[in-house]
Formats: structure tokens, sequence, C-alpha cells
């Protein structure tokens, strides 16, 4: 048995992983031509490279086919109902940085507080005859935020991508979603709540919790932990 | 783990046991729609309920409850007075829990209209209590309607009272906005209602009304630190009715608006003794049912097996009057009923 280890299978973040085990002696590289998606190792033993769909890492790891991920803490915690009980965390790499928040029209200068959204909300069901709906792709965390805060009377909509123009055309009323440097939110005309982050995360090493780690597989993780410096 | 044959068995003999109480058999489909129990129960209805797509009838969900269908179906054949049974399986998404059920059969009983809401409140819990009394249940009940009372009855804002109204089943939000009534609120310094760009479907004429609103608020008078004392001393009264019905009067010299309340509660347990529950040793809670769904607003109980902790209520059920109205509009008629969990009573040796 190798140990198998996913890294996202494209962009920057493939990219800054690669960076970060080279940094540490271990090489990961792509083994055929960059559109082909096996990788290689070099420097650990019995360690496998599997490229992956970033958002399919958390569900990969639950279901035990690979034994560490390299995904954003967003990702798992999204993906995964109770995380914690299907995979730890073994490393924060430092990259990858960003906070979901929840943020609505900068000319909503009566908006500046969850407490102001809730009010809104409410306020906006009566005039509108529906929910105020916030779009993005983060249900689970953007629920269990609000829910956890006591905010009411709002409905999610679903938003795979461009969710920052999903006001100006007409299906949401607030986003929540990931942001960097807040610039994309700006250029937008949107502005984050000031107690609307819902979570920071960054670019992370997990490991599964599923019960795989025989033959072989937890030798092969004590000798890459020891060479990452992780031990 | 019960037999799901038996725990049919088990349903279709206590929906008999309604149905001997008069009720005729209401049945519904396993897959509803979606965007009705969306907009009636709010986000949280996704997180506990497993949704599907149709290709034609867009979003459904697996039924999570009966209530709505039944109440929909009530309204919409322009009955006056009912009483229903129904039997059936009902599914929660476990997000936390997994040794809790995603699907099991749930009985129901459920009266619409009568003459006297506290005698339909009587009549149900008592039948409730009848079926449960085998397994030694302890019974828990409560009444939305007290702290509804004090909330109409304070000298404050309309305004200040729906938001309160509003927020009474989120316990952190609703003591935030109590204190929040207690104090001058600070001027606020906002923006200039004219700074950005207008997009999307909130205009800014909301805006500025909400901010007009709040500069009105500000002139009202802040609420006394004795009345939101008295508030306080009421969502903390719990223990044998008659207790609880003495501290209750107590309370009325601050909070006089309760009044009514405390007489609808002591109509309903001199109902409840008619009817042969002995109502001196039930337990009485004015918080019980604050943290369930939205959906009670008057009287609230449940049954508990106290020998299993961490089991789910085995029974429960109260009045919902404004789910009613909210479904209905103005053919809402006040209702009140409540569910068992056969499976989890044939698990207590129900029916042996």
């Amino acid at each position: 048995m190798t140990l198998k280890l996913g890294v996202p299978s494209k962009g920057r973040l493939m990219n800054d992983t690669f960076a970060w085990f080279g940094e540490r002696g271990v090489k990961l590289g792509l083994s055929g031509g960059a559109r082909e998606y096996a990788g290689r190792v070099e420097g650990a033993d019995k360690v496998e490279l599997v490229l992956l769909a970033a958002v399919e890492i958390p569900r990969e790891l639950a279901a035990g086919r690979i034994h560490l991920g390299v995904t954003g803490i967003d990702m798992a915690r999204e993906r995964l109902a109770r995380w914690d009980s299907q995979v730890a965390e073994v490393q924060r790499l430092g990259f990858g940085k960003a906070e979901l928040v929840i943020a609505v029209p900068d000319f909503w200068v009566d908006v500046t507080t969850l407490d102001d959204l809730d009010e809104v909300a409410t306020a906006f069901r009566d005039v509108h005859g529906h929910r105020l709906r916030i779009a993005t792709k983060y249900h689970r965390l953007v629920r269990g935020f609000l829910r956890d805060n006591e905010v009411s009377d709002y409905q999610l909509v679903d938003s795979q991508g461009a969710t920052e123009g999903t006001v100006k055309n007409l299906q949401a009323e607030a986003i929540a979603d990931i942001t960097t440097s807040g610039a994309t939110l700006r250029d937008n005309h949107l502005r984050a709540l000031d107690d609307g982050r819902i979570l920071a995360s960054e670019a992370t090493l997990f490991k599964t919790r599923a019960s795989v780690w025989d033959g072989g597989v937890r030798e092969a993780w004590e000798c890459l932990q020891s060479r990452l410096g992780l031990a | 783990m019960t037999d799901k044959s038996a725990i049919r068995a088990e349903a279709d003999r206590l929906r008999a046991l309604f149905e001997a109480r008069g009720a005729e058999v209401f049945e519904t489909d396993i897959l509803q729609p979606a965007g009705a129990l969306l907009d009636l129960y709010g986000e949280d209805i996704r997180a506990r309920a497993f949704t599907t797509h149709d290709p034609l009838r867009g979003e459904m969900m697996l039924r999570p409850d009966f209530t709505m269908p039944l109440v929909q179906r009530h309204v919409t054949e322009g009955r006056d007075d009912g009483r229903y049974a129904y039997a059936g399986e009902v599914f929660r998404r476990q997000e936390d829990d997994p040794d809790r059920d995603a699907e099991y059969l749930q009985v129901g009983y459920e009266i619409f209209g009568g003459k006297v809401a506290v005698e339909a409140d009587a009549e149900v819990f008592a039948a409730f209590a009848e079926i449960l009394a085998p397994l030694g249940l302890r019974p828990a009940t409560g009444d939305i309607g007290l702290l509804r009372a004090a909330i109409e009855g304070l000298d404050t804002s309309a305004a200040r009272k729906a938001a309160l109204m509003h927020h009474l089943w989120r316990p952190r939000r609703f003591r935030g906005l109590l204190n929040r009534c207690g104090q001058v609120t600070p001027a606020a310094e906002w923006r200039d209602a004219g700074s950005g760009i207008e997009f999307g479907l909130r205009t800014r004429a909301e805006v500025v009304a909400r901010l007009d609103a709040l500069e009105t608020e500000r002139a009202v008078a802040p609420l006394g630190a004795a009345v939101i004392g008295s508030i306080d001393a009421l969502l903390d009264i719990r223990g044998k009715a008659p207790d609880a019905l003495a501290a209750l009067r107590e309370i009325a010299s601050e909070l006089p608006s309760i009044l009514p309340a405390i007489e609808v509660l002591a109509t309903r347990l001199a109902a409840l003794d008619a009817l042969s529950v002995d109502a001196d040793s039930l337990d009485f809670e004015v918080s019980y049912g604050r943290t369930t769904l939205e959906y009670y607003d008057g009287f609230v109980f449940g049954f508990f097996a106290d020998q299993r902790p961490g089991l789910p209520p085995v029974a429960s059920g109260g009045r919902y009057d404004a789910l009613s109205r909210a479904i209905g509009g103005a053919c809402g008629r006040p209702a009140v009923g409540g569910v068992l969990r056969p499976g989890l009573m044939l698990g207590l040796g129900s029916g042996s």
C-alpha cells in the first residue's frame, strides 16, 4: 500500500502546494505533460500523488480513498458534516488565505452589522413578499453562521460563480463569498458587514480519520512527516 | 432495533385510537413542494429536510411533517371545524447526531376550530396523556401566549413590540432586543444616505425609510428596569402548575397585560382536570417551547422518557393559530394538535 496524497489539480493552489513540499525536500510534479493528471513524487518513499479538483478533496478524504489532502479550510467545513469527525487538520500551509464574508450593497448605509441585516430582512419580506436572498456556494457554513447568530427571514440561493454579480442581476439581495483583498467586492459596489466574517480559510494539509492507515501506510506517513518537519 | 412491521402496526393502533375520538384519516404525499415549506419555515427547514429535484415540479422535499399539508387541505376545502388523524413516515436530515433517525413513523392528531380554544387544548393533551399513560413519561407544558401577552402590553413602540414578538423563538436575539428597549439609543453616525450606486431589489427609498424609522425609534422612551426585570422573572417561572399559576399572578402586578393569558391558563387547567388529568402535578414552564420551530403560539406540550436521556421527545404538540393563519389567510382556523413516535413508544414497551 502507498500513502495517497491528494493535491488540487491546477492553478495557483497546485503550484503553491508543490512549492511548499519542494521547500521541504519533497518534490511533487506532473508526470507527463501539463495536461496529464498524473503525478510523481521524489524524495519520499511509498507516497503517491493524486491530482483532484480542490472541491473533491474533502469527500475523497472522508471516504478514505486518499490518506492526505491539501484543500482550503472552507472546502473541508462546507463539504463535510461534522468535518472534524471525518478529517483532521495536520498543518496550515500559509497560502490560499481568504475570508468567507457576508456582503451587502455599499449604498445600504443602514446595514453595517448582522443585527441590521436581521431587521432589514424582516422589513424586506413585508415589502417584497419573499425572503431576503443571500447568494452563495457555501450553504452549510452560511446557514450555520446565521443560525448561531439567530438571523432569520433570509433564504439562500445557490451561486457557483460570479456571485458578486447576483445582486445587480436581481438574483439575490446580499452575498456570502470568499474574498482575499476585498477588491472584487468593492468593484461590484458591495461591502462586507462589520461582524459578517464567517470563516478565515487557508490551504491546509488534512488527513483522513477513516481506518485506512494499515499495510505500511502509517510508516510511510511517519517518514513523510519527519521529512516535512511536521513530526 | 424494533421491527419495522411492528412499528407500523403500532402506528395503525395509535391512529385508530384517535379515529375512535372522532378524527377522520388524513393522507398526503411523501414528496411535497419545497417552496411553500421554505417560505413558511425559512432556511432552517432546508437544513432539516431532505431536498430533491423533480425535473418538472422543481425543488421538492421529503415530507418533514404533516402539519402544513393538513392545514392547506383544511383551508382549500373551506372547512370550518375539523378533526384529523394521520400516520406515516416523516424525514429529517441529521447533520450533527448520527444516533437520531433520519426517517421515522409519526402519528398525529389535530383539531381545527372548535368553540373554545382551551377545551380543544385540553382535549388533545388528555388524549395524548391517556395513550401514553402506560409508559410512565414525564409531561412538560408551557404557554407561549403568556410571553406574547407580556410583550403586547409593554409601554413601547409598535415597532419594538413587533421585533420582540418576531424574535420570541430566538432567545439571545430576544434578550439583546429587550436590553436595547431598556436603554436610550445613542445617536448613530450613518453615512450619507445618498452615497453609493443604487442597484438590486432593495431601493434607496427603503434605506432612507429605515434610517428615518431608526431616528423615530430613538425618541421612544426606554422601558423601566422593573418591567424588564418582570419579563425576566416571567421567563424563569417553572414548577407544578398551581405554583406556576400563583407566581404568574404575583408578577401580573408589574405586567397587568398578562392577566387574560393567566385566566386562559387557569381555565385550561380546569378543563384538563375535568378530563381526569391531574393538573396539580403537571409541570409548567413559561419558556417551554421557545427553542423549537417557530410554530406554536399558545399551549405547548411534550412527553419525555427521563429513563432514557438523549431520547427525543416521545410526543409533542401545541396550538398553532398563527401558522394556520399564515397558510390560510382569513380562512385559517385556530388549530391545536400533536404527534407521537410509535417507534420510540415500542422501544419503551408500548402495546405489550
